[in-house]
């Protein structure tokens, strides 16, 4: 049986020639989506800002109601809802600002959700609740503060595991890597303005585990070409240890992506988002191993002797008369 | 490397079997039409809120509550303390704010034996040594008693073990099925039950703090200075629970002495009934024996007056004590609905509150929606690997069927580790074993890759096997750690669904390393052994 080859052997394709290039269109990217998160920002979730979200689920097939809906939970006087559809047009999520003192007084965010949930029913005979989410105001501060402190602490401790097993290049390239596929990430949500919640920012912890799977594949790559070919340009080297490893890039992130995709479209609509950034986040991270990770290792100025241990006097000595005899 | 004893290979085997066989019970459970024999042992994965269904309640606890309890506590000993003394030593201008006690002795030569008498109040808090109150005395004779914060850490850790345990007698009794009920940092709460579809009769309940006492109605107060607001001395005033209680007379408060009353913690039983004559609902109480001799002492000394039944602070009723209530039961009436009386029955039956508990965060999820998503996941879990086995099949032919089968006994291995440990599986938890599914065969890409390149530089296919797995476990084990890393932050940042996530990830990377590298290469051997290839369709 023939097998599958996706990359042939012996691949050489100049990656690093483009690599200014690259770098500079994904610096644009990273300050294209920091942007978009600052003006535009992210649809952040009540588990960030506090409130109410109540999920209804209408008869299968039909369109959720949402402007209907929307004034009828207007004309009921806690303030103007906030209606998403999410996973399939008849999923919707509602979001409400808690009544002012509910923070005090949590009776007040549980007769707005009984009214509420009340009027859907009566309204809509078809319509299912499927669940009601209150979060006070204490509690969100401290979900977003806590999701902040993992996600720089996981980078960090990431990167420092890198800089351990490596060089501290490696660990910045690595560090440098996971900013911009976790920024690019923050983007795609800005952009798409899908819901921002706790389970998104483990789809970013995720990413700061997995969308490095590449990277320290062609970093381990490196280290060993740069045992064995000690006098070789960096460029040249980079480009043999990313060819070298090409293939394995490209099938271990095609097998993520294939059973991610899978979730994507046909698994449960609740995490649609979650996935989401994870399948974003995988491909990103498989860009980024080759033109993020590799050529930041050229300017931060590593060598091809980095994993060479310094020589002895007597070592020098010997390898400089060693070269002397051999001069004509 | 590529070099198994026997031993060895029969202990992979019986790893991998045992834990297999963990995993038949969940997943026969999760198959339709299929019941487990209920003789055999049955560990079983628990289905997280989100995906059973049911309600999730944070409380957080009232820190300054606890604190203000104990101070107005450490008041009440010391007055008791001082004025049980031989000789009794007078103390006056006490003042309980700004979360400390202090008060003056008004004989300067007793400050020593007030000293001596207060002592044995205060007790050792903490590893270090230090005690729960700190005794000073400024001025010559006043005594300042404040808190120590290893006293008030010891306080506030020994109201939340009680009130977890108040929460879950309450939360029992409610008759729900495996709740989960445990303390979340310093002072909250987290509950979960399962299947819970109306939390608002557990939120009526936990939101009860159930304090009970019977205090005697000062008769003397004016009607018309208690509606200004004029407390009597030794007096305070207590708000009727229902203002329009025909009982009030027009007047929201009621005042009632401050001293010799009794609580009503010492209680056997409490339960709703019916008073006989005008057929209202009551909650029926009955006191301990030391309870009961209170009670009895209180309504003996009093009788023809009334006393107040204080629920939480607040007046249920005052009733007039006609003759000494000797039995050691009586009932309280108020303005009850059978379902409110059955609720208080419960409150009272499991105790009071150390602390008022507050709802912070509330999580409540239909039935329908995780069958939903059950079943979709499983769907794509299905889909998902069977593409990917495909995939793997033509790019690695004979080396991609062991990486196919380590891919299933994987799958089988994670289910198996979470029945054991009766693991929660949450919704992200199914993305969980998705990415792990397509994450653990990346071991085996990177396997055979390497072996593949060994063979282009001409090396023999034993030895272009054997440098496969050694070359490629470094990167394997590298790339493991970091998942590793981010996993384990997000378990302990985490709650509830996201923790469950990064369980299954952490349990998949483990068993994933086993599978794909160890059991392959096994495979993998006793294949090269049995035909000793001269070359390999890689």
């Amino acid at each position: 049986m023939k097998l599958l080859k996706l990359v042939p052997d012996h691949t050489n394709i100049h990656f690093l020639r483009w690599r200014v290039p690259f770098y500079v269109m994904s610096l644009v990217l990273m300050a294209a989506s920091i942007g978009l998160v600052v003006t535009k920002g992210l649809n952040l979730g009540v588990d960030f800002v506090g409130g109410q979200v109540i999920r209804v689920t209408f008869a299968e097939g039909t369109n959720a109601p949402v402007e209907v809906l929307s004034k009828e939970i207007d004309k009921l006087g806690y303030g103007e809802p906030i209606l998403q559809r999410f996973g399939k047009p008849n999923e919707i999520s509602i979001r409400m600002k808690l009544p002012a003192g509910a923070d005090k007084n949590p009776k007040l965010s549980d007769a707005m959700a009984r009214t509420i949930t009340t009027d859907i029913r009566s309204n809509h005979a078809d319509a299912r609740i499927d669940g009601v989410d209150s979060v006070s105001g204490k509690v969100s501060g401290e979900l977003g503060r806590s999701a902040m402190l993992a996600l720089g602490l996981a980078a960090l401790a990431v990167a420092a595991y890198i800089w351990i097993r490596f060089e501290w290049q490696f660990g910045v390239g690595a560090l440098f890597s996971l900013v911009h596929d976790v920024t690019l990430t923050l983007g795609l949500f800005a952009i798409t303005q899908m819901e921002f919640d706790l389970n998104i920012v483990a789809a970013l912890l995720t990413l700061i585990g997995y969308s490095l799977n590449d990277t320290i594949v062609v970093y381990d790559r490196i280290r060993e070409n740069m045992k064995k070919y000690r006098k070789m340009p960096m460029p040249e080297l980079l480009d043999l240890s990313v060819n070298e490893t090409l293939a394995r890039t490209i099938v271990t992130s095609l097998s993520m992506l294939i059973t991610l995709v899978s979730l994507l479209l046909l698994g449960p609509d609740v995490i649609f988002g979650f996935t989401a950034a994870i399948v974003l986040g995988i491909f990103v991270g498989t860009y980024s191993s080759i033109y993020m990770a590799a050529p930041i290792l050229i300017w931060l100025g590593v060598s091809s002797d980095s994993f060479v241990k310094t020589e002895s006097e007597i070592d020098r000595q010997e390898r400089l008369a060693r070269e002397r005899s051999a001069r004509p | 490397m590529l070099e198994f004893s026997t031993w060895k290979k029969a202990w992979y085997w019986a790893l991998t079997l045992f834990f297999c066989v963990c995993a038949l019970p969940s997943l026969v459970a999760l198959t339709p039409n299929v019941r487990w024999p209920s003789a055999l042992p049955e560990p079983k994965i628990n289905l997280g809120l989100d995906l059973a269904g049911g309600s999730r309640l944070l409380l957080e606890a009232n820190r300054d509550q606890v604190t203000q309890q104990r101070l107005e506590g450490m008041e009440e000993s010391v007055r008791t303390r001082l004025g049980q003394s031989e000789p009794r030593i007078a103390i006056g201008d006490v003042s309980s704010s700004g979360g400390k006690l202090s008060f003056t002795v008004r004989d300067p030569s007793q400050v020593d034996a007030a000293r001596e008498a207060i002592l044995p109040l205060t007790s050792g808090a903490g590893l270090s040594g230090q005690r729960d109150w700190d005794i000073q005395v400024v001025d010559g004779s006043r005594f300042v008693l404040v808190p120590t914060q290893a006293g008030i850490d010891l306080a506030i850790n020994n109201a939340m073990e009680t009130a977890v345990d108040v929460v879950r007698k309450r939360i029992d009794a409610l008759g729900t099925k495996e709740p989960d009920i445990r303390r979340l940092g310093g002072t909250r709460i987290d509950v979960q039950v399962p299947g819970l579809q109306d939390p608002q009769a557990l939120k009526n309940l936990l939101g009860q703090t159930a304090k009970l006492e019977f205090k005697m109605v000062d008769e003397t107060a004016v009607p018309s200075d208690l509606a200004k607001g004029v407390v009597p001395p030794g007096s305070e005033l207590v708000p009727w629970a229902d203002p329009k209680d025909p009982a009030s007379q027009g007047v929201p408060v009621l005042a009632v002495k401050r001293l010799g009353g009794i609580k009503g913690d010492e209680l056997t039983d409490a339960k709703q009934a019916f008073e006989p004559k005008t057929n209202t609902p009551v909650v029926s109480i009955t006191f301990n024996q030391q309870g009961g001799e209170k009670f009895a002492k209180l309504t003996t000394e009093n009788v023809g007056k009334r006393f107040a039944i204080i629920l939480d602070g607040k007046v249920l009723s005052a009733p007039s004590v006609h003759e000494p209530i000797l039995g050691g039961s009586a009932q309280i009436s108020g303005s009850f609905t059978v379902q409110s009386a059955t609720q208080l029955a419960i409150a009272l039956r499991s105790g009071a509150l150390p602390v008022d508990l507050t709802v912070v965060e509330e999580r409540t999820v239909g039935p329908d929606l995780g069958a939903d998503s059950i079943h979709k996941g499983a769907i794509a879990m299905g889909v998902g690997t069977g593409l990917l086995m495909i995939f793997i099949l033509v790019t690695y032919g004979r080396f991609g069927v062991y990486a196919c089968c380590a891919l299933v006994v994987n799958l089988l291995m994670i289910l198996g580790v979470m029945s054991l440990f009766g693991t929660t599986l949450t919704l992200p938890g199914i993305a969980g074993f998705v990415l792990t599914i397509g994450a653990a065969v990346d071991a085996n890409v990177l396997i055979n890759e390497r072996i593949r390149e060994e063979r282009h530089r001409g090396r023999r296919v034993l030895q272009a096997v054997e440098l496969g797995y050694k070359e490629a476990s470094r990167a394997i084990f590298d790339a493991n750690i970091t998942n590793v890393i981010a996993a384990v932050l997000m378990a302990a940042f985490g709650t509830g669904p996201v923790r469950g996530f990064a369980i299954v990830l952490l349990i998949g990377i483990a068993t994933s390393v086993f599978t794909a590298v160890t059991m392959t290469r096994m495979w993998v051997a006793g294949w090269l052994r049995k035909t000793r290839p001269a070359d390999l369709n890689l």
